[in-house]
């Protein structure tokens, strides 16, 4: 009897000590963003919400009782900076897995060397190319353009609408965007009949919608981030256009009502679930997800969470949970990511497989509609 | 004659250096940082003999470095051309295109060539930019390959430092030996005063349109070199604020120094490193130490060090300073 | 779109009118689209021409801020681009965030900016008086830089809005669309310019000025003291550009990062207005926003800045000193 407690009291030291020693040992993620430059829109958001999560799960005692360090740099958007603080990530942090970049270049440019380094990658950049075809180390958790064009594209044919005017930022996520606009306009039986596209720093796009107006556009489909689409929707307005107009998740933001003023009043765009959690009916899997992103992001930064941050989140929560299933090495995470199934996350509910290493449906995206100044669900 | 002798030797002690390099920090990331230190010195080194050299100012040299890259990148990536041929086209194609445009735009002077030149930088990022179909666009080029010799493929950052640096120390050896030329001399008569030079008999038109077509092809043969280390290529890495980028590395090293223009280049890429850890105001102390080193070495790092030095030193020193 | 657009463009609108009368639907998306095909080609370009004119007005007032520290320094400062984000943030923060009334927000920012020009030309340049002209040009890219960065750090990344001056209700001009905003942007560039030509020409210290611009060695043996002179330079510019800043800013929004475009087009004006601290200049920013616009209207969106740069570099080439530069002035 008293035998047998004093080895269950030893037992429980050696395993106590046993946890401190690991404990000691935090598991190393790299993260990579644009967090300054002309994509800083992108990478703060998700340095925030990246650095929030790893926060909240030490807090709560780490990944398996082991502590996270989250090794952040700042790619400014440069492909040279992102392949040289990719490397500093492998070589010297030695890092387990890496998350991010922000952009699709960024993305591109560093494949090559986690391929080569065999560590996992998952990227918060939304384009195809990523993940089209398969690269075996290679995730992503930002929603394809492809499926916001599609959502957009519905709406139309719902409203029999079939002849557009795109006006599209000149960087990569407007060029993304005009590719996948073009390239799917068909399958809608939709005809993309005045294609324009605007500097990321210009000030006035009346020249464009002027050409626009006098086209004989049904509708105009704008896709661009901050501030452009915002000093679109007051030119539209200055000229009296009274088009239809559509965005781009890339403004699904409180910022861009903010912006735009009055002037937002009846713009339709694809947005992830994050902007209408609230609207969202108890049954919707993410929404425990949505709530607690928010509300912790808004409790650590006092600003809204945006689905840019939310990239971060799912990405960061993605390889926490396949460590979590199968350990800390960068072959087990990788293969663990390959097995996520449900995972309801922000962007909206991934499930990857060794054919899809971006994860998401269609019903990724809802339509929302600038109704008093808010956001509203379209049905 | 004893000052080609000297240059020599300096040439052959950092070939030395350069060579021994990678023992001390191969495996390290900042062998992959070193990599491009190479390409920005081949690109400073370029621009230095336009701008210190010839005294003619570019705000688009970015553009030819673009050039360089997009040509070996397409011809390769997108038509299956070997990476050295089309390193070779794109030497070739950026030379005559600078050659052309030297005509005309080298008549302007001081800021109308500043104006021009940073004009002609834009258009060339634009149409980057705009030809979606040629170079991917904004997204970028991908599936660029490596250069190879024979089995010897250029896939790691220890052989990309050799392969550049060769590229590098042969830019150098040309443009010191340049620099020291009948050419040289005269350049730097049209710096002084170009009205001076040509009532000696220099061709300074002429000549200024070789120096600006010879500093666009070293640009190009770096800016492939930078399409095959990186494989992956975007526009936004030739834009104005790179031309400008390199027009520093130029001034904080020392206007007119070969050598002067590597430390610049190795300072300008190596910085970005040491201000990680300042994190978001990165941005502030770069601005502050761009300020601070032009205001208080004017003559840039190569006559600044040693200036320093010699502050710094007790005043005995000083004599015996002049041979070492 | 391709160059040959220009003339589809043309006939656009009469194909539209063709096609609504067919009345093809009655749905209201078709009635929409016939009112807004009413609008006929003269309309279009006057519309072009006022959406050019008002982003040339303000490159004219960010132009004429490079000239005038260029004739009195010989320097191209870069880091003018900056003042024009001081003047559009400052208001910001004062107005929206401190809450002062507009008025009162505009004169503070004028004098903050102000301040911080001169406050750069005190730390930076004026230490300098024997660097050579690249060295000068690194130091204001520098100070530009630096300022960003200051900016960054106090306000964030983000992009914020300034109210109108005066209502959003656009007003209608020969077929064509501007916002009262518009108004102001055109009232106070032309304010400036008049204030700016009789400050040259009929005060002692402005006729001073330009005296050191022409030869600053005799300006100085005539007693003028230059480094004052310089001083004021730098005042007046930031001022200047702070003012373009503030005006554009309900139009445009403004971020920390806004100076750097802004800036270079300011540049751009200046040259083709031949570097003179008047009209020329302001000539020089109107031709580059009509163009700008016209060759986004009309040609390409895409290409629309090259395609201003195409025409500044064929300018340069057939008039190596801008349009409006006077032979004999060389200043060296």
């Amino acid at each position: 009897m008293n035998n047998k407690l004093y080895t269950l009291f030893f037992f429980l030291v050696v395993m106590f000590t046993a946890s401190i020693v690991q404990a000691a040992q935090p598991i190393k993620v790299g993260a990579l963003f644009a967090v300054t430059g002309p994509a800083s829109f992108l990478g703060e958001p998700e340095r925030n919400a990246a650095q929030m999560v790893v926060d909240e799960i030490n807090r709560a005692g780490g990944i398996k009782g082991r502590p996270v360090k989250l090794i952040i740099y700042d790619t400014q958007g440069d492909a040279t900076r992102a392949v040289q603080a990719a490397t500093r990530l492998i070589r010297q942090d030695k890092v387990t897995a890496i998350i991010g970049p922000s952009t699709t270049g960024d993305t591109m440019a560093i494949i090559p060397l986690v391929e080569k380094a065999r560590i996992p990658l998952v990227s918060c950049a939304a384009g195809i190319k990523i993940t089209e075809p398969v690269k075996s180390w290679v995730f992503k958790t930002a929603q394809n353009d492809s499926l916001a064009v599609t959502k957009i594209y519905e709406h139309l044919q719902k409203r029999k609408i079939n002849k557009v005017a795109i006006l599209t930022v000149s960087d990569s996520f407007g060029s993304s965007g005009r590719e996948q606009l073009k390239f799917n306009a068909s399958r809608y039986r939709i005809q993309v009949i005045s294609d324009d596209t605007y500097g990321p720093k210009d000030t006035d796009m009346t020249p464009q919608l002027t050409k626009i107006r006098n086209s004989g556009a049904q509708a105009l489909i704008c896709w661009g981030t901050n501030p452009g689409p915002a000093i679109i929707a007051r030119n539209v307005k200055q000229l009296g256009i009274s088009l239809p107009v559509y965005m781009s998740h890339g403004v699904s933001s409180k910022k861009f009502i903010e912006l735009a003023g009055d002037a937002s009043e009846g713009i339709t765009l694809p947005s992830g679930r994050v902007l209408v959690a609230d609207l969202l009916p108890s049954s919707d899997t993410q929404k425990k997800s949505l709530l607690s992103f928010i509300s912790t992001y808004q409790k650590h930064f006092k600003k809204e969470g945006d689905h840019f941050g939310g990239h971060a989140w799912d990405a960061m929560m993605l390889v926490k949970s396949a460590i979590e299933r199968g350990g800390d090495s960068p072959s087990a995470i990788r293969s663990q990511l390959e097995k996520t199934r449900n995972f309801a996350g922000i962007g909206g509910v991934f499930t990857f497989t060794p054919n899809d290493h971006s994860g998401l449906a269609k019903d990724a995206f809802v339509l929302v509609k600038v109704k008093g100044k808010d956001w509203t669900l379209v049905r | 004659m004893s000052h080609m002798k000297k240059e020599m030797i300096k040439f052959l002690l950092f070939t030395a250096a350069v060579i021994i390099t990678p023992l001390f920090f191969s495996g390290g990331y900042l062998m992959n940082v070193l990599v491009f230190v190479g390409i920005n010195t081949m690109l400073a080194i370029a621009l230095n003999l336009l701008l210190g050299f010839a005294g003619q100012i570019s705000l688009g040299h970015a553009a030819f470095f673009g050039l360089g890259s997009y040509i070996s990148g397409v011809l390769t990536a997108t038509h299956g051309f070997d990476p050295w041929l089309a390193m070779l086209i794109a030497a070739i194609a950026t030379f005559l295109m600078a050659f052309l445009l030297g005509f005309p735009i080298l008549k302007l002077k001081g800021h109308y060539l500043a104006m021009a030149t940073l004009g002609f930088g834009i258009i060339v990022y634009i149409s980057l930019n705009e030809t979606v179909g040629l170079t991917g666009g904004p997204s970028g080029l991908s599936g660029i390959p490596n250069l190879q010799i024979s089995s010897l493929l250029f896939d790691n950052d220890v052989k990309n430092f050799y392969l550049i640096w060769t590229f590098a120390l042969v830019t150098i050896l040309l443009s010191t030996n340049l620099a020291n030329s009948r050419i040289g001399r005269a350049l730097r008569a049209i710096h002084d005063s170009e009205i001076a030079a040509r009532v000696m008999g220099v061709n300074a038109s002429f000549l200024k349109v070789q120096i600006f077509a010879l500093s666009a092809l070293i640009s190009a043969v770096a800016g492939s070199l930078y399409a095959h280390t990186m494989t992956f290529i975007s526009p936004a890495s030739f834009g104005f604020n790179f031309s400008v980028e390199l027009v520093t590395m130029v001034v904080i090293g020392g206007l007119g120094s070969i050598y002067g223009s590597l430390l610049g280049a190795a300072l300008l890429t190596l910085l970005p490193e040491f201000l990680r850890t300042f994190q978001d105001y990165d941005i502030i102390v770069y601005g502050l130490l761009l300020i601070v080193m032009t205001m208080f070495m004017p003559g840039g790092l190569v006559r600044g060090i040693p200036g320093l030095f010699g502050a710094l030193l007790p005043k005995r020193m000083e004599g015996g300073g002049e041979n070492a | 779109m391709d160059i040959g657009s220009l003339a589809a463009n043309g006939f656009s609108w009469y194909m539209m009118q063709h096609q609504s009368a067919q009345g093809d639907s009655t749905s209201a998306l078709t009635l929409s689209s016939v009112k807004a095909v009413s609008m006929n080609f003269s309309h279009q370009i006057v519309q072009y021409l006022l959406s050019g004119f008002s982003t040339g007005a303000i490159y004219s007032l960010i132009g004429l801020g490079f000239a005038i520290i260029y004739n009195s320094t010989g320097i191209i400062n870069f880091a003018q681009g900056e003042f024009v984000m001081l003047g559009g943030m400052l208001t910001y923060f004062f107005l929206t965030v401190a809450g002062i009334p507009l008025f009162a927000s505009i004169i503070l920012s004028v004098i903050i900016a102000t301040a911080t020009g001169v406050i750069f030309e005190r730390l930076a340049i004026r230490p300098l008086r024997n660097a050579t002209p690249l060295s000068l040009v690194i130091i204001t890219i520098g100070g530009s830089i630096f300022i960003r960065g200051i900016a960054m750090l106090v306000w964030g990344k983000d992009t914020h809005a300034i109210p109108m001056f005066s209502g959003t209700e656009p007003l209608f001009l020969a077929g064509a669309t501007i916002l009262p905003q518009h108004l102001w942007i055109f009232g106070i560039t032309i304010l400036i310019i008049v204030i700016n030509k009789l400050y040259f020409y009929y005060s002692i210290s402005g006729k001073a000025m330009r005296a050191c611009s022409y030869n600053r060695n005799a300006a100085s043996l005539v007693g003028i003291d230059v480094r004052r002179m310089v001083l004021f330079s730098f005042a007046i510019s930031s001022a200047m550009g702070s003012v373009a800043g503030m005006i554009a800013a309900p139009l445009t929004m403004t971020s920390y990062d806004v100076g750097v475009m802004l800036g270079l087009k300011g540049f751009c004006a200046a040259i083709i207005g031949g570097m003179s601290s008047g009209i020329g200049t302001v000539l020089g920013g109107l031709i580059l926003g009509v163009l700008e616009s016209l060759g986004a209207g009309l040609l390409s969106s895409g290409y629309k800045d090259a395609i201003a740069f195409i025409i500044l570099l064929l300018i340069l080439f057939i008039r190596p000193r801008g349009i409006f530069r006077k032979a004999e002035t060389e200043r060296v």
